[in-house]
């Protein structure tokens, strides 16, 4: 049987999946037995020519981490799309925008204002800031435009499968490739996990009555092992949530945030918190409930903090 | 802008705001006809996702109308609406959407009167703060 070819990118991501895909261990070398890495910038010397000389449908599956942010990921995404047979939105950037996506609360102008002028660090009294194209003594220079808003991968080209996590775990990946190896492949579109269910269903610490008098931030208490994160008042996303990472946070008495994802069949992950978290409030005076409400300071980046691009609203509405 | 008619989804429960709108309706009384209503079970029935989608696809505002505060049909429904809503409009604040386009009343169902005053108001409410701009967005 002819070797499967692999070919992996990295987009608008911090990196953190590539590590993810060494993460498997030995059994890279299995894979390596089965298959040929054709394109992986990070870790061979590739160019744009390398992948554009590639017959049509060439590779057999696209590993493809990280958002949509600029005109270069739009149009990798769209060239190895082309490529390729199968593509996998690895990780939850490609899968919901995740972290960068987390840039929909601004415009481009904002956050290259933040980058380029405020931050403390950056000295640039001439208000200097990147342009797509610009001339110097030895001709044109040409830099991606950069996008007001972050897309997640399938906003951008069709998708076959999504691999959440961020970044996903090691047996996560290894379904995944396995599936591939094996060549049994589950319907179009599925998110590929351990688990369709919610992470609770899998977390080992002790639930009891979900009622809420006062939220906090991690740093602000030291949780009492053993039991529920949420029913201590911390903002766990296990409700929200996919499993299938083996809630590893909650058991290390943090609480989860959310990174693999809505639960299967839910459309919108934050507003699916939003209605679980308001539900354990416990109060029916106005009054309280806002005292409780106030005690989340950005509901918006908390609830959305891996899926806004993916969200309903997409975005925050600039005036 | 003076003649824009705005777009207002009311999420109705079935107990009371229905049986107001219908009363409203019965009584004769007069009100504004931006308002659409969805007729659901409980106003705890309405999920945020349901809010989110009314306003990604062109609603300029969404009411929710539920039982008073110890009325509720299945005890306590309403009291999940007293406490989803406010949060949802702190988290819509954030993105960018002015929290007067959602809306959370009690109307019994003797209150067709309210109901129209209701009506009205938030009508004249999202005149006043123009189209909303979703949907407007590369």
């Amino acid at each position: 049987m002819a070797k499967l070819k692999i070919a992996l990118y990295w987009a608008a991501g911090c990196g953190g999946c590539e590590i993810a895909t060494l993460a498997i261990g030995d059994k890279i070398l299995k894979l390596a037995e089965v298959a040929d890495i054709v394109f992986w910038p990070v870790a061979m010397d590739f160019k744009y020519a390398d992948v554009e000389n590639m017959a049509d449908k060439s590779v057999d599956v696209c590993l493809f981490n990280g958002a949509i942010r600029n005109e270069e990921n739009e149009h990798m995404a769209k060239l190895l799309r082309a490529k390729s047979k199968i593509m996998i939105a690895y990780g939850s950037c490609a899968y919901e925008g995740c972290i960068p996506g987390l840039s929909n609360f601004y415009n481009r102008q904002m956050t290259f204002d933040r980058v380029y002028i405020e931050t403390p660090s950056t000295d640039n009294p001439e208000k200097i800031f990147p342009q797509t194209r610009v001339k110097v003594p030895e001709g044109e220079l040409e830099l991606p435009e950069f996008y007001d808003t972050v897309k997640t991968l399938a906003q951008t080209v069709d998708v076959d499968y999504f691999v959440p996590g961020c970044p996903p775990e090691e047996k996560t990946t290894w379904l995944a490739l396995e599936a591939l190896i094996e060549g049994k492949l589950p319907p179009k579109g599925t998110v590929i996990s351990h688990s369709v269910k919610a992470l609770c269903d899998e977390c080992s610490l002790t639930r009891e009555e979900k009622k809420v008098k006062k939220f906090y931030r991690p740093y602000e208490i030291i949780p009492e092992p053993e039991k529920c994160l949420l029913e201590q008042g911390l903002l766990c996303y296990g409700v929200a949530t996919r499993g299938g990472c083996g809630a590893l946070c909650p058991q290390a008495n943090m609480p989860c945030t959310g990174c693999y994802g809505p639960v299967e069949g839910v459309i919108d992950q934050g507003a699916h918190f939003l209605s679980a978290l308001s539900s354990i409030i416990d109060s029916n005076d106005p009054e309280e409930i806002q005292r409780i409400i106030d005690d989340i300071p950005d509901p918006a980046g908390t609830f959305y903090r891996y899926s806004l691009p993916d969200s309903l609203l997409r975005r925050a509405r600039i005036k | 802008m003076d003649n824009f008619e705005p777009r207002i989804v009311a999420f109705c429960c079935n107990w009371c705001s229905y049986a107001g709108a219908d009363l409203a309706g019965t009584a004769r009384i007069q009100y504004s006809p931006n308002i659409r209503v969805i007729r659901v079970m409980c106003s705890g029935r309405v999920d945020p996702l349901f809010v989110l989608k009314a306003l990604s696809i062109g609603a300029d505002g969404v009411l929710i109308l539920g039982c008073h505060p110890g009325d509720c049909h299945y005890i306590e429904g309403n009291y999940k609406t007293l406490r989803r809503i406010p949060l949802l409009k702190k988290m819509l604040k954030q993105l960018g959407i002015e929290e007067e386009r959602v809306r959370l009343e009690w109307i019994s169902a003797s209150e067709g009167a309210k109901f129209a005053e209701v009506a009205n108001n938030f009508t004249q409410t999202m005149k006043n703060l123009g189209p909303s701009s979703l949907g407007s967005f590369k």
